[in-house]
C-alpha cells in the first residue's frame, strides 16, 4: 500500500515546508527557552565549581553568599583553618555591580580573593585563558572573558581603576553575569567603605557626639574614626577540605560555635537553585507552557486546513472503500511529518542563535530528544480534531445532487 | 430479470418522520444486465441522485430491494454489513468530475482501489495499466492528474471505477463537463468496457446527446421509475 500521507508531502512540498519552517521558528524559540533553564542552572553549578569550595562559612541564620547578604569578620578564616577536615580556608566578597572602562560600563560580579595565595586557592578563577594570577595586593584584575575586557585593558571599580592581568571563561554568577576579581582589600573596600562626603559627615556627627569627643580622652575620637573607616568584614569564608574528610561532619564542627552558618556543596546547590532560580524557572516553564499550547493551536489549524482542502478527496476515498483508519493515518502522518519538519527546523534554528544570547544557553541533547517526543504527541493530539471531521464526513458527498 | 447486474424491486426512500417526512423514492423497479449500458434520466428533484446513493451503499433505503452482481445487498430494512468493501469490491463509480486524488499520479489513482483491497503494488499498478492501455491513456500513467486534459482525466476516473472488475458501476453525469466530441467518446469507452468486462452500467444523465445512444432508459419523475426503449443509435 502507497503511502498517501507521503505522496500529499511530495505533491505539496512547499506548504509543508513553509508550514513546518513557521512552526520550526516557534519549536527554536521553545528550545532556546529550554536553553535559557538550563544555562541558568549551569552558570549556578559553574558558580560553585569555580568556587572551588566544599563548605561555605556565612553569617549565623542567612543563606549567603549568593542568595542573601552575609557578613562576616575577616579574621574567621583563621579559626576555620584550625578546624579538623579542614585543608584550606580563604576569605571572599561577592558584589554585583556595574564597573566601567571608559564611557562603557558592564554589569559583573566582583569577587575579592586574596591575592598571591597558592595556585587553586578556595575563591581563585580554576583555570586561565590568558595573562596571569592577581600578584599584587591591589589594582590587578583577572576578568571573564564574557565581559569584553581584554588583557591590559582598564577598568574602573567605584574610585579605583584596575589593570586587567588575566582572562578566564565561564566564570559566571547565577545570574550569568560575568565574573571581575581583584585583590580582597580592595573588594571590602568597594564593598563596605563610604564614599569621601559620607566620611566626612560621619566623622563630624562622631564629634559632635559627646559620648565618643570627651575632653579627658582624646584618643578616643580617632580610634572611633579609625574603625569606621576600615572594613574587616568579608561575605563568606570558602573552605576546601581534606579528601578523606566528610563534609557534614567538618560543617557540624564549625556550627557547633552557633554564631555562623555552614552550608554544604549540597545545601549551597539547593540555595542557588531550589530559590535563587526558582522564579525564573517558573516563568520559564509558563512561557514553555503558553508555546507548546501555541504550537498545538497552530499545528491543529494547518493540519484542519489542509484537511479541510481535501474533504471532496476523502469523500471520494471512502465512498471506493478507502477504511476510516487509512485516512486517519494519512492525516496523523501528515501531522507528524510537520512536527518533524519543524523540529528539525527548531533544532538547527536554536543551536546556531543560542551563542548570541546575552545569557548563556545550554542546548542538551536530553532536551532536544524530550521536546522531540514532546513535539510529536502534541502533532498527535492536534490531528485529532482533523482527523475526527474526516471520519465524519459523508462519502455521499462525493455523489452530487 | 436478470441474474446478475442490477435487480431494483420496489425500492422506497423516506427522509424525516411525520409531518417533515418526504417520500424521496416512492417506488423504483429496475434491471441492468451484465454488460449493458441504461440511461437514468429526470429532472433536478425527481430523485435520480437519492436513487444513486441507495446502490452506492451510502445510505440506507427504507423499502424494498436490491441485488448487486448476484448479491442481495439490502431486502427490507436488512442490509449487508459491510457496506465499504460492497462499495469497494462490487461498485464503480464515475463522477461529474473526475474527483481524481490530486497528489497520485495517474496510475497510482487507478491502483489505488485495488491496492485497498489487498492487491500488491506491483499487481495492482499492472492492472491500472492494462485498463489505462485499453482507454488509450497509458502514456500519461506518470502524470498527475493537474496535467491532465479534462477528457484523459475522464478516462483515468473510469479505469478507476472498472479497475477493480467490479459487476456494477454507476456513472453520474460523467458527460457533462465534456464538449460533444469527448461525451460521445467517454459513452463508446462505457460501452466497450461494459461488454468487455460485463459490467451492468447506470449512466446517470441531462446530456441530450448522448441519450439517443441507450438501448434502454429509465425515467425517474417524483420517486418513481418508469422504463423506455431507447433509440440505440450507434455511437460516432
Amino acid at each position: 500500500m502507497i503511502s498517501l500521507a507521503g505522496r500529499d508531502i511530495l505533491h505539496s512540498w512547499g506548504k509543508f515546508v513553509f508550514t513546518g519552517f513557521g512552526l520550526g521558528l516557534l519549536i527554536g524559540v521553545t528550545l532556546v527557552m529550554a536553553g535559557v533553564y538550563r544555562g541558568m542552572v549551569d552558570d549556578g553549578k559553574a558558580l560553585l565549581d569555580n568556587s572551588g569550595a566544599d563548605l561555605w562559612v556565612v553569617q549565623r541564620d542567612t543563606l549567603g553568599p549568593y542568595a542573601e547578604s552575609s557578613s562576616i569578620n575577616d579574621d574567621i578564616y583563621r579559626t576555620v583553618l584550625a578546624m579538623p577536615g579542614v585543608a584550606q580556608a580563604a576569605n571572599v566578597t561577592y558584589l554585583t555591580m556595574q564597573v566601567r572602562k571608559g564611557d562603557n560600563d558592564v554589569r559583573a560580579m566582583v569577587v575579592g580573593i586574596v591575592p598571591g595565595a597558592s595556585w587553586g586557592s578556595p575563591g581563585w578563577p580554576p583555570y586561565l585563558v590568558d595573562g596571569r594570577q592577581i600578584t599584587r595586593g591591589h589594582y590587578e584584575a583577572v576578568v571573564d572573558i564574557a565581559s569584553g575586557f581584554r588583557l591590559g585593558d582598564e577598568i574602573t571599580i567605584r574610585r579605583n581603576r584596575y589593570q586587567v592581568v588575566g582572562l578566564t571563561r565561564r566564570m559566571v554568577s547565577s545570574s550569568g553575569d560575568p565574573m571581575v576579581f581583584i585583590p580582597l582589600k580592595d573588594a571590602q573596600e568597594a564593598q563596605f567603605l563610604k564614599d569621601n562626603e559620607a566620611i566626612w559627615q560621619n566623622r563630624h556627627r562622631t564629634a559632635a557626639n559627646p559620648a565618643f569627643n570627651r575632653p579627658g580622652v582624646p584618643d578616643l575620637l580617632d580610634a572611633v574614626n579609625a574603625s569606621q573607616t576600615s572594613s574587616t568584614s568579608v561575605n563568606a569564608v570558602l573552605v576546601r577540605i581534606d579528601a578523606s574528610a566528610d563534609p557534614e561532619t567538618v560543617a557540624q564542627s564549625i556550627r557547633r560555635w552557633r554564631r555562623l552558618t555552614v552550608h554544604t556543596r549540597e545545601e549551597m546547590e539547593g540555595i542557588l537553585i531550589g530559590k535563587l532560580i526558582a522564579t525564573s524557572s517558573k516563568q520559564i516553564g509558563m512561557f514553555l507552557a503558553i508555546l507548546s499550547i501555541v504550537s498545538a493551536a497552530i499545528v491543529a489549524f494547518i493540519i484542519y486546513t489542509l484537511t479541510m482542502d481535501k474533504i471532496r478527496e476523502i469523500a471520494v476515498l471512502k465512498l471506493i472503500g478507502t477504511r476510516n483508519r487509512t485516512i486517519a493515518a494519512m492525516i496523523l502522518q501528515q501531522a507528524l511529518a510537520l512536527g518533524a519538519i519543524g523540529f528539525a527546523v527548531g533544532k538547527i534554528t536554536a543551536t546556531f542563535t543560542a551563542p548570541y544570547f546575552p545569557k548563556y544557553v545550554l542546548l542538551l541533547s536530553q532536551d532536544a530528544i524530550l521536546g522531540f517526543i514532546a513535539i510529536m504527541a502534541i502533532c498527535a493530539l492536534a490531528s485529532l480534531i482533523a482527523i475526527r471531521m474526516a471520519l465524519k464526513v459523508d462519502p455521499a458527498e462525493a455523489i452530487g445532487g | 430479470m436478470t441474474a446478475t447486474g442490477i435487480v431494483i424491486e420496489g425500492l422506497r426512500k423516506r427522509y424525516g418522520e411525520g409531518d417533515t417526512a418526504v417520500d424521496a423514492l416512492k417506488h423504483v423497479d429496475m434491471n441492468v444486465a451484465p454488460g449493458e449500458v441504461i440511461g437514468l434520466i429526470g429532472p433536478s428533484g425527481s430523485g435520480k441522485s437519492t436513487l444513486l446513493k441507495c446502490l452506492g451503499a451510502v445510505i440506507d433505503p427504507t423499502a424494498g430491494q436490491m441485488t448487486l452482481g448476484g448479491e442481495v445487498i439490502y431486502d427490507n430494512g436488512w442490509q449487508v454489513s459491510d457496506l465499504r468493501a460492497l462499495r469497494r469490491d462490487k461498485i464503480g463509480f464515475v463522477f461529474q468530475a473526475p474527483y481524481l486524488i490530486p497528489f497520485l499520479d495517474v496510475v497510482d489513482n487507478v491502483a489505488l482501489l485495488p491496492m485497498l483491497a489487498g492487491l500488491s503494488n506491483a499487481d495492482a499498478r499492472e492492472r491500472a495499466i492494462e485498463l489505462l492501455t485499453a482507454l488509450d491513456v497509458q502514456h500519461r500513467a506518470a502524470a498527475m492528474p493537474s496535467q491532465l486534459s479534462g477528457g484523459e482525466q475522464q478516462r483515468v476516473a473510469i479505469a478507476r471505477g472498472l479497475v477493480n472488475r467490479p459487476p456494477v458501476i454507476l456513472a453520474d453525469e460523467p458527460t457533462a463537463p465534456l464538449d460533444s466530441d469527448r461525451a460521445m467518446a467517454v459513452i463508446r469507452i462505457l460501452n466497450e468496457m461494459a461488454a468487455k468486462y460485463q459490467t451492468a452500467i447506470i449512466v446517470v444523465t441531462h446530456d441530450e446527446k448522448i441519450i439517443p445512444t441507450f438501448k434502454r432508459i429509465y425515467h425517474i419523475r417524483d420517486g418513481i421509475t418508469s422504463e423506455e426503449v431507447g433509440e440505440g443509435r450507434p455511437i460516432s
